[in-house]
């Protein structure tokens, strides 16, 4: 335990230097925001990685593919698939029409002060679904670690992550992100070459074991390999198969939605460093995504249920750590839990970001004081109070929902509300001509309320609504919903005469990258 | 972003170097995505739908899902390095159109 600790406080002491020095270099909203767009490719690439592998992917992935076999790894296909959309479609325009938010690409050609509003609104909801799944995790890490209650250690990681926000900025959480994805990286390849020590190096009988699956031999042999152990429908019922496609749509088409992962473009240079970063980001991230077939798949192998247990229940939250624990004993074990409780600070810290910049940038200076900054640092300092807002939001509800709820499945519903809100109006104030204010508030609007409702409504929603919406996931209605709220309102009211004017300039901003923002030297 | 701006961008947008450079990109775009989202879904529809067809096995007990999940992976490195050889070319085409208008 003491090992455990003093990795624990290394890590925490190495970045809340790194958040000092960064501090110091904080000279201006550019910097505060956007890392004074100074981040090169593989450090963005990597600090994109950081960013997006959470709690979800190491400790929801390996859990879900532990508890429920292959169903669970169309988590980690959907999460890397998605970076297609990114790469295509949102990384590059972005870089080149925005200044600090996703706004700013939706602001430049439509009426700012609605658009802006219910960006920021969408944002800021996007921003607290992950964050909650963040500190459930943060909470179970500490909780197994330290031995803290859940509660005490889903606060302590809020407070501590307040810390980095408010003084650190945005050139801080990406160094943090970076040194973050490294030690990731050499975390689960470590845990992937203990998974196959333990099946003798041998692929063949990896996949045997998976095959037949006992859970260390206490429970009949599952083939974790077949498809459909937690979707089939001899499981789930009809809806099933609806379900998984509607979580698969929601995977794919939420990343490029994902305010967090959008800002990050803004602290590069140009649109070629942009598309630089994407695929750094994939080799890591798609390589990170494979190695969840050893330590998801190979943790039903190894360990036995009572080796997670929270509450009387399996938690999957549980089964990275534990995992690690059984096979390379408290040093390694501490060395994980550090790698994942760095993880949740690092995506905290990204999160609490965009959340704030937008606000601030949105909300407070473009809706409120009509695009004017009243007092110089004005804007900085709306930030770090919504920083503090939104955290304590997070903390209440990550501690309402308890911690065996699967933060991969929290990350999910966070990507559907992403997907239905904010990508059809990326997308068609980028490429359609007609497209026109209302058409982005519709979209905005009915986008964000309908997958909120329908959650609500779900399985998971409070009981007095009565559950009565079948899929956990409502992406494959609310995504379609959205776009069809965003066209519809466009093509049922006025053309926009200003809109449609700038649409050739946008066109020539996001595509040769003239009058960009620059990056400011340091 | 309200300041008023030097350039002519009704000017840049209607050289027919920069409509026929957009008008190859979008396609490519559009092909693109077309491409990676019917691969992708078929995925999932696959394995909801057809179960039995996705448990055949291939390599001992490795079955047609998990291959077919494995390939995903490949297919968005393959997209992605198709894009970004595109792009480089689409880069140079963007700097010879805006040469003039710095």
């Amino acid at each position: 335990m003491t090992i455990a600790l003093s990795m624990f406080v290394g890590f925490v002491a190495l970045t809340l230097l790194i958040t000092f020095w960064a501090a110091k270099k904080n000279t201006g909203a550019s910097a505060y925001f956007a890392a004074g767009r100074s981040i090169t490719g593989w450090q963005n690439g990597l600090a994109v990685a950081g960013d997006y592998m959470s709690a979800a992917s190491f400790l929801g992935i390996s859990g879900a593919i532990c508890l429920n076999g292959y169903d669970g790894f169309m988590y980690s296909v959907g999460f890397l698939v998605a970076y297609i959309t990114v790469l295509l479609v949102v990384a590059e325009p972005l870089r080149n029409a925005g200044k600090y938010t996703m706004a700013d690409l939706l602001a430049y050609r439509l009426k700012p002060r609605p658009v802006r509003a219910l960006a920021s609104l969408s944002t800021l909801t996007v921003s607290t679904f992950y964050m909650i799944a963040q500190m459930v995790g943060a909470g179970v890490i500490i909780e197994k670690l330290i031995g803290a209650s859940f509660h005490t250690a889903v606060i302590g990681v809020g407070i501590l992550m307040l810390v980095y926000v408010v003084f650190g900025g945005m050139l801080a959480t990406t160094w943090v992100q970076i040194i973050k994805a490294i030690l990731l990286m050499i975390g689960a390849f470590m845990l992937s070459m203990l998974v196959l020590k333990h099946h003798g190096y041998s692929l063949e009988a990896f996949f045997d074991s998976v095959a037949a699956a006992t859970y260390a031999g206490t429970e009949a042999p599952k083939n974790l390999l077949q498809p459909g152990l937690q979707y089939g429908t001899a499981v789930k019922g009809p809806w099933g198969p609806t379900d998984f496609l509607s979580l698969s749509l929601a995977l794919v088409l939420g990343t490029a939605g994902l305010p967090h992962i959008l800002v990050r473009f803004y602290t590069v240079p140009d649109a070629k460093t942009a598309r630089s970063s994407v695929v750094w980001a994939m080799a890591i991230i798609g390589l990170f995504y494979i190695l969840t077939t050893f330590f998801g798949f190979g943790a039903a192998t190894i360990l036995q249920k009572a080796q997670i247990l929270s509450d009387g229940k399996a938690n999957p939250n549980m089964v990275a750590p534990a995992l690690a624990q059984h096979l390379g004993g408290e040093l390694f074990f501490a060395f994980i839990s550090a790698v994942a409780f760095a993880t949740i600070l690092a995506v905290v810290a990204g999160l609490t970001m965009s959340a704030s910049a937008s606000f601030a940038h949105d909300f407070y200076t473009n809706v409120i004081h009509h695009g004017k900054e009243t007092q110089p640092g004005q804007e900085v300092k709306v930030a770090r109070i919504t920083a503090f807002c939104v955290g304590a939001v997070s903390i209440g509800i990550a501690i309402y929902l308890g911690p065996s709820v699967n933060a991969a499945f929290l990350v999910g519903l966070a990507f559907a509300v992403a997907a239905s809100a904010n990508l059809p109006v990326i997308v068609l104030s980028v490429f359609w001509k007609r497209f026109n204010t209302t058409g982005a508030v519709c979209g905005l609007g009915i986008g964000l309320l309908s997958s909120i409702v329908l959650i609500l409504l779900s399985k998971n929603g409070p009981a007095f609504l009565g559950h009565p919406f079948p899929l956990e996931n409502p992406g494959i209605v609310s995504i379609p919903l959205g776009f069809l709220a965003a066209y519809l309102g466009a093509i049922l009211t006025a053309r926009d005469a200003t809109a449609e004017a700038q649409f050739a300039e946008l066109k020539v901003r996001a595509h040769t990258g003239l009058g960009a923002e620059k990056a400011t030297a340091h | 972003m309200n300041d008023p701006s030097p350039v002519n961008w009704d000017q840049i947008e209607a050289k027919p170097a920069f409509r026929s450079l957009l008008s190859r990109k979008a396609k490519f775009i559009i092909i693109a995505t077309i491409f990676f989202l019917t691969y992708y879904l078929s995925l999932p529809v696959l394995v909801g739908w057809f179960p039995d067809l996705m448990k055949t096995p291939v390599w001992g007990k490795v079955n047609v899902a998990y291959v077919f999940a494995l390939s995903q992976f490949i297919m968005a490195w393959v997209v992605a390095f198709i894009y970004v050889r595109k792009a480089a070319t689409w880069d140079k085409e963007a700097a010879e159109i805006i040469k003039d208008h710095h």
